[in-house]
């Protein structure tokens, strides 16, 4: 399948996963991830390999808590609400270190909601919607191809670090179709998974487990999962730049609204303002190094979300009051134009006396 | 003496139930209680038939049962057939 | 000297947390015993609850793995469609199974999972201080229930063998107890019966129902709890063969 060929984003991803070696995918329908979950019934079974319709997306967390815990490439994918029934399973998962790869094609929020792309899940994804300290890595791609590279990335990343790797896109990226390359891929250098459970043939057994109740036994067992997220937070952060070298103000912005952020930015520099963008792929690990080291040399920051504002807090921390970061949000369902993206940079530049 | 039970008594909790079910009442609360407090169940092993019960029911899986053969079998030939099988039978 | 009762290996040989006279020890017993006599130690893995057996994992010598609470029919759904050649069972106490995981197990038996449950009955929750469990019998006191379980408040027990095996996904259901020398026998008939039928691919979910004395939160003696099982519980919750 190494053709050029038109897919939404929905069935890119899919498909990708398969070609990543997914040996299994659950899922609950939801609007606006169905085409996965349908896509998958009808591939996953000509591939030979499994697909489970759950109960709920609880049950369908915990299907892959099972499959992954015997060592398997597994996936679940959801929108908004049925991700928050999965945020239990999410903290099992790390707390049990094990790898699975989770598809959030967020809507609008809060609450049922509506069906429209949103981005109100950042906080949720990136802080970790479950109990206790732990982070999920969270990929934000921005067109059908990456979409579908993310994936491929994703059950490497997994593997790698015996993490759950989480994806996020919306509801226009999983609908929209775009030409997609899609191939199987050379995977990283991986880690047996010995821990697995195979049967104890011929072994000691092997147990997965997230209670520590001795003394001082999950201290220990946080302090080893703190030393992961920092190699990951020093390894594994993507991020993409365009038009930064002379740049005034800089958009940050990821997944859709990246897209129209760029555009904004050509038009702002057809006008003579000297826009730039920062696009971070990784939304966890955020690229901080990248967004301060920008802050060092220049004036403004525009954060542009689908949501009330939630990246708008990691660029902050980032920038740490070097300059001031500034927030054009659109919740629950609402997409940004350009030309208000635009309108925007104008008014910002303007202030500060920009020719 | 047909059987002969052992009862790990350090890890016995004097939950009483072998001494319950024991049919011949030969398992006994000890006097005296082991590492952890508890009052152990005590084999006098005194009319023991080595039927088990104790064992079935004991929630720690600590009692182990032995049967005494040479005691409690008798190897009979059948009158005149040294070579048949030969008749094992209980004794009584 | 012939040994005709030794403590099988797949019972690891340790103390275990469970109170005196608690079922769990011998549930876990028979369960070990069944699991050495059909010599699947080696492909077996395990699901251990939320709830006094959540530690099974450290008396059992077999792969295992503890889920979060009433998920396991979902885990082991996982783990059997991705490996079909392992043995998976899943070890339930009332508040798992019965409350907070209802939706899963419903659904695992509505999907014929091949898989081995066995469900502990001994209707309150352990755990947590003995609170009303959905197998909370009627007049039972408990910790949430001081005036012992109403119908009008806490509703009616609830008969889970019976509901399961109105399904056609479930291949066999049957009801034991763990109420003196012969019902304890019967129970590990029936759970090695349940494992046969994974062994043998038989297409469902086979579910053993083991009623098990508390005796530290129903107040009672070993010996009394094991005869309330007898005497009362087994009114509400019928020793039977329900299916298959």
């Amino acid at each position: 399948m190494s053709a050029r060929i038109l897919m939404c984003g929905n069935e890119a991803l899919a498909e990708a996963a398969i070609l990543a070696g997914c040996d299994a995918y659950f899922g609950y329908p939801i609007t606006p991830q169905n085409e996965i979950t349908a896509y998958m019934s009808r591939r996953m079974a000509e591939e030979g390999r499994v697909f489970v319709q759950s109960e709920s997306e609880l049950a369908a967390i915990n299907m892959v808590f099972g499959a992954a815990a015997t060592g398997k490439r597994t996936m679940t994918s959801s929108s908004s609400p049925g991700i928050s029934l999965m945020q239990e399973g999410m903290s099992f998962l790390a707390g049990a270190e094990l790898p699975a790869v989770v598809v959030n094609v967020m809507r609008g929020g809060p609450g049922l909601g509506n069906i429209a792309p949103s981005q109100g899940d950042y906080f949720q994804a990136t802080r970790g919607g479950g109990h206790g300290d732990y982070r999920t890595i969270v990929l934000g791609p921005s067109r059908v191809q990456e979409l579908a590279d993310c994936m491929v990335l994703a059950f490497d990343l997994a593997d790698q670090y015996r993490i759950t790797v989480m994806v996020l896109a919306d509801g226009i990226l999983g609908q929209m179709m775009e030409p997609v390359v899609l191939e199987a891929k050379q995977r990283r250098e991986l880690p047996p998974k010995d821990w697995a459970l195979t049967g104890a043939d011929g072994r000691e057994q092997n147990i997965v487990r997230s209670l520590w109740l001795g003394e001082g036994a999950l201290e220990e067992l946080n302090n080893k999962l703190q030393a992961k997220y920092q190699q990951i937070q020093e390894n594994e952060v993507l991020c993409e730049e365009y038009q930064m070298d002379d740049a005034e103000i800089v958009i940050v912005a990821y997944g859709t609204v990246a897209r129209i952020a760029r555009t904004a930015v050509d038009k702002a520099r057809e006008e003579g303002i000297n826009a730039g963008l920062i696009r971070p792929i990784t939304l966890w690990p955020f690229p901080t190094k990248q967004i301060s080291a920008a802050a060092e040399t220049f004036r403004m920051f525009l954060t542009v979300e689908m949501s009330c504002g939630q990246m708008v807090e990691d660029v902050q921390l980032a920038v740490a009051g070097k300059c001031p970061v500034l927030l054009h949000g659109r919740p629950g369902g609402g997409v940004p134009g350009v030309e208000e993206i635009l309108e925007k940079i104008r008014q910002l530049t303007i202030r500060t006396g920009a020719a | 003496m047909a059987g002969k039970i052992s009862i790990d008594t350090e890890r016995c909790k004097g939950c009483g139930l072998c001494v319950m079910i024991c049919p011949k009442k030969c398992i006994l609360t000890a006097p005296d209680s082991n590492q952890n407090g508890y009052f152990p169940a005590q084999a006098t092993n005194a009319g023991c038939t080595g039927c088990a019960q104790c064992a079935i029911v004991c929630p720690e899986g600590i009692i182990e049962v032995c049967w005494d053969d040479a005691e409690r079998i008798r190897i009979v030939e059948i009158a005149g057939k040294p070579d048949a099988p030969r008749l094992i039978e209980e004794k009584a | 000297m012939k040994a005709v009762h030794k403590r099988t290996p797949v019972l690891k040989d340790c103390p275990t947390h469970y109170c005196p006279g608690c079922g769990h020890g011998i549930a876990h017993r028979i369960l070990a015993e069944v699991i050495d006599e059909l010599g699947i130690q080696g492909r077996t893995i395990g699901i251990a609850p939320v709830g006094c057996a959540v530690l099974a994992y450290n008396y059992l010598d077999v792969d295992m793995i503890e889920v979060a609470h009433g998920r396991a029919p979902a885990v082991a759904t996982g783990m059997k469609r991705t490996n079909p050649d392992s043995i998976v069972f899943s070890y339930q106490g009332d508040g798992d199974l019965a409350a907070i995981g209802t939706a899963e197990i419903l659904h695992a038996a509505h999907r014929a999972e091949p898989l081995t449950v066995i469900f502990i009955n001994n209707a309150v929750f352990g755990m947590t201080g003995g609170q009303m469990a959905p197998t909370t019998t009627l007049g039972q006191v408990t910790a949430t229930t001081p005036a012992g379980r109403q119908a009008r408040g806490e509703g009616y027990p609830l008969q889970v063998s019976e509901i399961l095996a109105l399904l056609p996904g479930t291949v066999y259901v049957e009801r034991c107890a763990l109420s003196g020398t012969v019902s304890i026998k019967r129970a590990k008939a029936a759970i090695k019966h349940a494992f046969e039928l994974q062994m043998d691919g038989a297409p469902g979910l086979s579910l053993v129902e083991v009623l098990s004395p508390c005796p530290t939160y129903w107040r009672m003696s070993p010996g009394d709890a094991m005869k309330w099982i007898k005497e009362e519980m087994s009114q509400v919750f019928p020793i039977a063969r329900l299916k298959g």
